[in-house]
């Protein structure tokens, strides 16, 4: 109950101390420089240039404190020792270089990189060209969207069920040993199976976000001007035709944001690996050894903050296409 | 695919068929959590969750009665009972352990000693002898009985009652709502400066906006761990609500931005013609017709920092009062691996209040991801 009323103060305060800040410091410039009298034009021209940063004041502070700032700061961690405390130049990074681990992990987060992306864009096209046209379309798509609201967390417990192994010969309740024993296979145990493994926990993000491309796919194929496809109906094009020859090169812009987007998400992929795997046999991957190396044992801030730097450095093209893409939009 | 050349049904049936099969495939593993999550330990250790729905076999023996049960009937002595318990029914029975199963019900079995023994289908045996039995333990009957599907609602009621998730479930709430509204708030102001107003630095900024949308959240983990501690704040709730604002501030602004950009110029100019201050313009006419794009965020905001486990683990802690759902599950699925029937029913939990806004707010979640497809999670 005391939580409930923290909570509530919280909202309260909150939402007050915005409403006041923004309120109020607008009336006080008002006062200030009154847009009547003798002056109007002079100040209402003086509070025009103020305005804009009274409005944006509390994002700055916001976005400066919380994501400028700890960009800075990281890569000066980064050039220290654990504790901050003595200035140690590039060694972290040579240290990662040479790290097992570390390889490991950009290796696997390599490949993530090139399957995650590539299959949810895959299934999320396919699901998106499927469902268009069907009476029941929008269930369909309602419901391969729904892991989208589904916690990475849950998703682990979900494939747990899927995974799980039993000696060969017993009653399998993992759904793929089920599935591979009534086959007549050898049940295994799949998240300790290197390098497989590293797939089976890929799926799992796959199986999330694929109704992600599938949404904003299927958005851009109803775009598509339809004399286009009409053209090619009667130029005798096959459907198989229509498909990849007109309807995905109009798309191919879209594709590219949401491989994009996706390749971001896969970058800093953490819940998936930390609650399945944890990393061990063989299945690290870049945020889950940072939070390892902030967390486990003694905590070295210098090599967690590179880590963090060099996950920084790899959405970095990612993030200048998105600004030049953003301002060629604006314009 | 209608307006197709020569509309083959072929076709249709088996882009219907391949649909179908899609949204089985993407179904089915929720569909199992949510069946597991209704059985009971040894139903979830014993079996698979798709065979919930059939008979559950099992096999096992009865003891007989002894000699001193025997009744007289007709010059015979007989022994009389029953191998079932409630609600199970029989498949078969034997009366060795090398053939459990060798006799259907209704059989009658010949054991050494002139002895007789039958089975009914409901579960009835009786044992015949023509001289006195002269045993100290029954004889074994072994029987292979099916007990009808049975789903339960317990694990409910004690995942919620005895094993601390009602807590996470405060906590997570207490997290997620005010880490919800506050952005809101902030992100309408900014977002109408950056969309509406003129000013020098205007393009700089939201470009700005564009590219921390992408900045990984592990490069500020321990910046702001270390900020948190030195300013006093600590691991706690004020901490966790700040970290994700600050978080959810660019995706906030920029969804906002574009669609303010996209409200009606002359309604905006024609109001600041008749003199409405910019507060006034901001609060009676952008905030209501932005309503939309707001709800769209608010979803984004909720679903995100719900099922955030890593902004939780680093600024609220790890106690058992401070542990949200997922650092719940997270421990689960940790410490007690064992216990299947707990996880499978914290994790619906967990997942259940999500997918109600997923299902019941899905409008405005497309519309957010269409005007926001920039934005990675």
């Amino acid at each position: 109950m005391e939580l409930f009323w923290l909570a509530v103060s919280t909202i309260l305060i909150g939402v007050f101390g915005c409403v006041a800040w923004f309120w109020g410091s607008n009336l006080i410039l008002d006062r200030i420089y009154p847009p009547r009298g003798p002056n109007a034009g002079d100040n209402i021209r003086k509070a025009s240039q103020i305005r804009p940063w009274l409005f944006l004041g509390p994002a700055i502070l916001f976005l400066g404190v919380y994501l400028v700032y700890p960009i800075f700061d990281s890569l000066w961690r980064s050039l220290h020792n654990a504790g901050g405390t003595e200035f140690v130049g590039p060694s972290n990074y040579a240290w990662l270089m040479g790290d097992g681990k570390f390889r490991e992990s950009m290796r696997n987060n390599l490949v993530w990189l090139l399957v995650v992306p590539a299959l949810s864009t895959l299934f999320g096209l396919i699901a998106a060209q499927l469902t268009d046209r069907l009476k029941w379309g929008n269930i369909g798509k309602s419901l391969i969207f729904m892991p989208m609201a589904i916690s990475f967390v849950g998703a682990g417990v979900i494939w747990k069920f899927i995974y799980e192994y039993r000696e060969p010969g017993e009653n399998q309740i993992g759904l793929l040993n089920a599935l591979v024993q009534t086959l007549g296979g050898d049940p295994q145990l799949w998240l300790t199976l290197i390098p497989w493994n590293n797939f089976f926990l890929m799926i799992v993000l796959v199986w999330i976000q694929t109704g992600f491309a599938m949404v904003i796919l299927s958005a851009a194929l109803r775009g598509i001007p339809e004399e286009t496809i009409e053209a090619a109906i009667l130029d005798g094009a096959s459907p198989w035709q229509v498909f990849f020859r007109i309807k995905v090169p109009q798309i191919m812009g879209t594709i590219a944001v949401v491989w994009t987007t996706i390749t971001i998400v896969v970058l800093k992929v953490f819940d998936i690996v930390f609650v399945m795997t944890n990393g061990q046999w063989g299945t690290q991957v870049l945020a889950n050894l940072m939070y390892d190396w902030m967390f486990r044992g003694t905590p070295d801030y210098g090599r967690g903050s590179a880590i963090a730097i060099i996950l920084m450095l790899l959405v970095t093209p990612i993030m200048i296409w998105n600004i030049v893409n953003a301002r060629r939009e604006v314009r | 695919m209608e307006g197709m050349a020569g509309q083959k049904s072929g076709l249709v049936w088996t882009v219907n068929i391949a649909a179908f099969l899609l949204v089985l495939l993407w179904t089915i593993p929720t569909l199992g959590l949510l069946v597991s999550s209704f059985r009971d330990r040894d139903q979830i250790l014993s079996s698979g969750w798709w065979q919930s729905f059939s008979a559950q076999e099992a096999t096992g023996f009865v003891r007989t009665g002894t000699g001193d049960d025997a009744v007289q009937q007709d010059g015979q002595y007989v022994i009389e009972g029953n191998v079932l318990a409630e609600g199970q029914s029989l498949i078969a029975w034997g009366t060795g352990a090398r053939e459990p199963a060798a006799f259907q019900p209704g059989d009658t079995a010949e054991i050494g000693d002139g002895w007789q023994v039958a089975v009914a289908e409901d579960g009835r045996y009786r044992m015949t002898s023509d001289a006195p039995f002269e045993m100290r333990r029954g004889e074994r009957i072994f029987v292979t009985t099916g007990a009808p599907a049975r789903l339960t609602t317990e694990n409910y009621s004690r995942v919620l009652n005895a094993e601390g998730l009602g807590r996470a479930f405060m906590n997570t709430l207490t997290v997620t709502i005010p880490a919800t509204v506050i952005p809101i708030l902030i992100a309408a102001f900014a977002a109408y400066a950056l969309a509406w107003m003129e000013f020098p630095g205007r393009a700089l900024l939201t470009a700005a906006v564009v590219g921390l949308l992408v900045v990984p959240l592990q490069v500020a983990l321990i910046p702001l761990l270390r900020l948190h501690n030195e300013l006093g704040i600590g691991k706690g709730y004020l901490g966790i609500w700040l970290a994700h604002t600050g978080f959810g501030l660019p995706l906030a602004i920029y969804l906002l931005r574009n669609y303010m950009v996209g409200l009606p110029r002359e309604v905006i100019e024609s109001a600041r013609v008749d003199g409405a201050t910019e507060f006034q313009i901001f609060r009676k006419i952008i905030l209501p017709l932005s309503f939309p794009a707001l709800a769209s965020f608010a979803i984004f905001q909720f679903l995100w920092v719900w099922n955030d486990l890593l902004v939780a683990t680093v600024f609220l802690g790890n106690t058992k009062e401070q542990l949200v759902m997922t650092g719940v599950l997270r421990e689960l699925m940790g410490s007690k691996g064992g216990e299947w029937e707990i996880l499978a029913t914290s994790a619906f939990i967990s997942i259940a209040v999500p997918l109600l806004v997923f299902f019941a707010m899905q409008k405005y979640l497309v519309r957010g991801l269409l005007a926001g497809s920039v934005k990675g999670g």
